[in-house]
């Protein structure tokens, strides 16, 4: 099937309709009345399913023989600075593109009960998106820059006016840590341009450049650090408890589920291919570091109360993984890091769904102040017990073939810190059966009595994220085939496999 | 592939089929899915039963990989391994399974959750059956992992009891920290090896490959996974609890099938165990203590199923003794009697508990005139486990004491010798207490259970007394010739010195209990206070579990509130700190702002100055800018 859908895919700017039909929704919403709720709901949820049937016609339709560049779109722009319209996929970008897919669907679902100011919060929800699909699919890093920076400043006003708790805090705080990543993020892209001597901002020609050691060793750390913030590297972690704990449902599944996974794809695309002798200096620090991630991450969420804040902490530990795996530097580890990005950002989605539909019914995150909702909630309580199930790594679920996979590359670079990483494991069993046990199981609570379960919105809400967490569980060969074949150029890059 | 490992794949397939029915179309319509349940089942026993016969007329090896996942040039496979010890196996799963789905028919009936009940052990099913067939250490970790899960459903089937989902809880945390030494030792063996495939790792380790000390490490690791899963000592304790599930899931998966996985992977990989001395001495050492430790506790328990539970531990660690010793085929062949006396010890007492609302053996009494069926058939079981002469559990022990004497493992042969005793004694003492003597309290209303429920009670009694047999020597097959490890071993004789030692001292046993506890010439009470603390210490369980509370709480919740703390005022406090510096300089900065032209002007004036002197210090030269010489 893949050969013809190609052909059809390749034959029209898929890649720009993509990350234009947000955009489009947008324009579209102009013209509807704030007033009009559902119409407003509908056609964001109209514009998000076409994106996602697009993006899962396009990782359908990449090649994973042939591999590399797919699909490219490239327009010469201002051609004296070497900013081009240069948008183009490998697996990598397939892969995270129907992430962003998925989640946005999801997101839109979960929204279905936003009352206040509907309008602009979609509005700012789907920019938003634009931005993140737009990351995902340029290789000019101008335009990279341009999209990521489109995809993170609505988050400020998203949480600061449609948020709870100390939102203006937690925004204002969230903001300015993503700009300084973004300051460190420009530094390093100006070095790589002028670096390079070719005035292009075109990432396939810097890729043909082979930058002095001493230099990959100076903006190596300034990139991934950069880039690290918003895959909430150790200790540049703590916007995100506060950050999610303040952010609507909708806004914390797609900041956890895509633009943490933003993070990591700059580390391992920009970074670490573009810097490789950079990379392999300091991957044994960052080896460690990672590791403060996920012991510490899921040790911090053991003694958390509240239920975002315990998911926080523990996609804080769960990014770890995906850090680790790039540091481990071969396309095993790659492969694994790249499949715990989609599957963490789909399970957290999910997570962070259930908390906001727990926290609507019963308007408390304190998993303390519950027990017994299983009773009345049965279905949510069985998504969460299944996305628990994926967060501890269970066999049958995307979490365990990612985390598998990256234990087996970190083996092979660092047996001891992928021993360490593995109590992680232990240690996330333990916290989120506690969670699972405190909130849903032991007896009903009189005062939840008249609780009710999901409605059919939120069901299809998380039956969509549930579906490609076990697709993925169960038959993880095909996407593997296409991760795989486009780290595999990365991991040669640094000189190995 | 070959029509067996055709015949493998739909055994285990079959009841995942069943569990896919009835969770998306027939939950609501319990007797359908109890229907779709057991007929899937029923299908997944007839094959392996053709398996079986199969592999007696003509023991062949038949072998199979669908690619499942695949990296840089790892396979990954989900596979199928049939031979003689995957079919023995498969039987006594598929058997077991499906007569405790029959039974639950009774047991479960006025339920809410019956249909739940039925999916969930079809996912068991499906998940054990997957270890069996397995024939990589990747595809036995990720069933290894689900049958963990429908174990984890299992126990907390009843949520809403709290005892229920802490113990449900408990089972698999536990179980993970098993399961973390398991995975490392497949890591690392793999990683060795570059394969997952059972057949080339061992080749790999017997080529010597591997130096010994890191082959035992691996062996060690691997065993953890055992150790976790079949609850030896010190992670045995999550299975007592794990009684707080349905009686018939006890009986299924925590003492007949699942808790023997641990078991059957060390036969299944004792190609690598074999090869080093050191690890197979622990393990030995470990099953031993196991045995005896558990049957100590036994003795003083007084719920029905934790009785069976401890009893459970114990003849486990007998199986991990043999396998340990040296006893390939004796461990295995008492794996196979003990699902059946075991998984009847346990239907036994939930036809019980189903009659009688009570765990608690004291509060029942006499139960043999209104539980005819019950009654008889325990009794068979509790003569089996306790090793009396024909019965089946009479040739499995004997097979592994004799294992024990051959190895020269006086300590643990002597050891298993005291634990027999002890077996037959706390068995007797329940069969007394619960079926003999005067009715109790709640011996009343007691009645007979269902059809449903006696019938699979009648059947395990068959096999529970004749399932041995394949032991005795003179007869054309013995279990020795068809379950072996390397060359195929002679049939063990039967030592006339040991079977009589061995009946000795499970008569012993049962005088003693019949002495204390029907004959009543030595009163229980008093020989409490006599005992005194060594009472105290089994009755609660040597705090083994006081232990472990004892270091969560004060020591992980501990190192928890620390970071908690750490991470709050220290590094968040950093960030925080920042931004008030940042705040704090833009405020002093305003106030040099104050729009008076003057003030600007006086400024300028002294930015010059100090500029000028600047210049006058580092580069005189520039002054002449200004009119200097």
């Amino acid at each position: 099937m893949a050969p013809i859908l190609g052909e059809i895919l390749s034959r029209i700017p898929i890649l720009t309709i993509i990350y234009l039909m947000p955009f489009a929704a947008v324009m579209a919403l102009f013209f509807i009345p704030g007033t009009n709720q559902k119409a407003v709901k509908v056609t964001s949820l109209v514009f998000s399913v076409i994106s996602l049937v697009l993006s899962i016609l396009l990782f359908l339709a990449y090649d994973y023989n042939k591999g590399g560049f797919q699909f490219i779109e490239h327009h010469v722009w201002a051609a004296s600075i070497g900013i081009n319209y240069f948008m183009a996929v490998n697996g990598i970008n397939v892969t995270l593109v129907l992430l962003t897919g998925i989640i946005i669907t999801a997101g839109v679902l979960a929204s279905w009960n936003v009352t206040y100011r509907p309008k602009e919060f979609f509005i700012l929800l789907l920019i938003l998106t634009t931005g993140v699909f737009g990351v995902f699919m340029t290789y000019n890093l101008f335009l990279f820059f341009l999209f990521y920076e489109i995809a993170v400043l609505p988050m400020y006003l998203l949480i600061g006016i449609w948020g709870t708790g100390p939102k203006e805090y937690s925004a204002m705080k969230l903001t300015l840590y993503l700009m300084a990543g973004s300051a460190l993020i420009i530094a390093g892209i100006l070095g790589l341009y002028f670096g390079s001597g070719l005035h292009t901002f075109d990432f396939d020609r810097l890729l043909t450049v082979t930058y002095d050691r001493t230099f990959q060793i100076i903006f190596f750390p300034i990139l991934f650090v950069g880039f690290g913030i918003l895959a909430a590297m150790w200790p540049f972690h703590t916007w995100s408890p506060d950050g999610h704990a303040s952010a609507p449902t909708a806004v914390s599944m797609l900041h956890a589920g895509v633009l943490m996974k933003l993070g990591a794809y700059g580390c391992l695309v920009v970074a670490v291919w573009l810097l490789p002798d950079g990379a392999k200096f300091w991957f044994p620090t960052i080896a460690i570091l990672t590791l403060v991630n996920i012991i510490y991450g899921s040790l911090g969420a053991v003694a958390q109360k509240d239920l975002k804040f315990i998911v926080a902490y523990s996609s804080v530990s769960h990014m770890g993984i995906v850090l680790l795996g790039i540091a481990s530097a071969n396309s095993i580890a790659f492969s694994g890091a790249v499949l715990q990005m989609f599957s963490h950002g789909i399970m957290t989605g999910l997570f962070f769904g259930l908390v906001g539909m727990t926290y609507g019914r019963t308007h408390t995150r304190i998993i303390t102040q519950m027990h017994g909702l299983a009773k009345n909630m049965p279905a949510l309580a069985a998504f969460f017990v299944l996305t628990a199930l994926t967060s501890l790594g269970l066999p049958g679920t995307s979490g365990f073939v990612a985390e598998i996979t990256v234990f087996i590359g970190a083996f092979r670079a660092f047996p001891v810190q992928a021993i360490i990483a593995v109590i992680g494991i232990i240690i996330t069993a333990f916290y989120i059966l506690r969670v699972v046990q405190m909130v849903f199981f032991g007896p009903p609570d009189p005062k939840f009595a008249d609780l009710k379960d999901a409605n059919p919105v939120e069901f299809t809400s998380l039956a969509l994220l549930m579906f490609f967490i076990l697709l993925v569980g169960f038959c993880p060969f095909f996407i593997m085939k296409v991760i795989h074949s486009s780290v595999l150029p990365i991991a040669i890059k640094l000189g190995g496999m | 592939m070959g029509i067996l490992s055709m015949a493998g794949i739909a055994a285990a397939l079959l009841p995942f089929l069943a569990f896919l029915a009835i969770v998306t179309f027939t939950k609501k319509y319990r007797n359908v899915s109890a229907l779709v349940s057991i007929s899937a089942t029923g299908l997944s026993f007839l094959t392996a039963c053709y398996i079986l016969y199969s592999q007696i007329t003509a023991p062949q090896q038949s072998s199979f990989n669908i690619p499942w996942m695949y990296i840089a040039g790892i396979e990954m496979n989900m596979g199928v391994l049939v031979n003689q010890l995957t079919s023995i196996m498969l039987f006594i799963v598929t058997f077991v399974s499906l007569l405790v789905q029959i039974y639950s028919t009774g047991y479960m009936h006025d339920d809410e959750g019956y249909s739940k009940f039925f999916a969930f052990l079809s996912l068991f099913t499906f998940s054990m059956l997957g270890i069996v067939i397995s024939n990589n250490l990747l595809q036995i970790y990720v069933f290894w992992e689900l049958v963990g899960l429908s174990s984890y459903l299992l126990i907390g089937f009843w949520y809403f009891k709290p005892e229920a989902s802490d113990a449900a809880k408990k089972a698999f945390v536990v179980n993970r920290v098993g399961d973390f030494g398991f995975l490392l030792g497949i890591l690392i063996v793999s990683f060795r090896a570059g394969t997952f495939d059972f057949m080339k790792v061992i080749d790999f380790a017997k080529s010597g490959a591997i130096d010994p000390n890191t082959l035992t490490v691996i062996a060690l690791l691997l065993f953890c996974g055992a150790v976790g899963k079949s609850a030896q000592f010190p992670l045995h304790v999550w299975l007592p609890d794990a009684m707080e599930g349905p009686t018939p899931v006890s009986a299924l998966i925590h003492a007949a099938t699942m808790v023997a996985a641990g078991v059957f992977m060390v036969a299944r990989l004792y190609g690598i165990f074999s090869l080093s001395p050191a690890a197979m001495n622990v393990i030995a050492y470990i099953g031993g203590f196991t045995a005896i430790f558990a049957a100590s506790i036994a003795l003083v328990q007084d719920d029905i199923k934790r009785i069976l539970a401890y009893s459970t531990l114990s003849q486990l660690g007998y199986m991990i003794l043999a396998l340990g010793a040296g006893g390939f085929t004796a461990g295995m062949f008492h794996l196979t009697t003990h699902a059946f006396f075991k998984a009847l010890l346990f239907l036994g007492a939930g036809s019980v508990i189903h009659s009688m609302g009570t765990n608690d053996i004291w509060r029942m009494g006499g139960l043999h005139k209104k539980m005819p069926i019950t009654s008889i058939t325990m009794l068979i079981a509790t003569l089996a486990i306790s090793g009396i002469w024909p019965f089946s559990g009479f040739w499995s022990k004997d097979e592994i004491f004799l294992a024990l004497h051959n190895s020269g493992h006086t300590v643990l042969y002597y050891t298993a010798v005291v634990t027999a005793f002890m077996t037959s004694f706390y068995m007797f003492r329940l069969y007394i207490v619960t079926f003999m003597g005067k009715q109790g309290e709640h011996a009343g209303h007691a009645h007979e259970s269902p059809l449903s429920m006696t019938v699979p009670l009648m059947i395990l009694a068959v096999f529970s007394i004749f399932s041995g047999l394949v032991g005795m020597p003179g007869q054309p097959f013995n279990i020795s010739n068809f379950i072996y490890f390397g060359e195929m071993e002679k049939p063990a004789g039967l030592n006339m010195t040991i079977a009589y030692i061995s009946t000795a001292v499970a008569l012993s046993g049962i005088a003693l209990a019949f002495i204390i506890y029907f004959f009543k010439l030595v009163r229980a009470e008093s020989l409490k206070k006599v005992s005194g603390p060594v009472y105290t210490l089994l009755k609660n369980k040597y705090y083994v579990d006081e232990i472990y509370l004892f270091f969560i709480r004060n020591v992980f919740f501990a190192i928890t509130a620390v970071i908690k703390w750490f991470d709050r005022n220290i590094v968040d406090g950093l960030v925080n700190l920042t931004g008030w510096l940042v705040r704090q300089g833009g405020a002093q900065l305003r106030r040099t702002a104050t729009g008076s032209v003057q003030t600007y002007a006086l400024m300028i004036f002294g930015g010059m100055v100090v500029a000028m002197i600047a210049f006058a210090i580092y580069n005189p030269g520039l002054l002449t800018l200004f009119g200097g010489r």
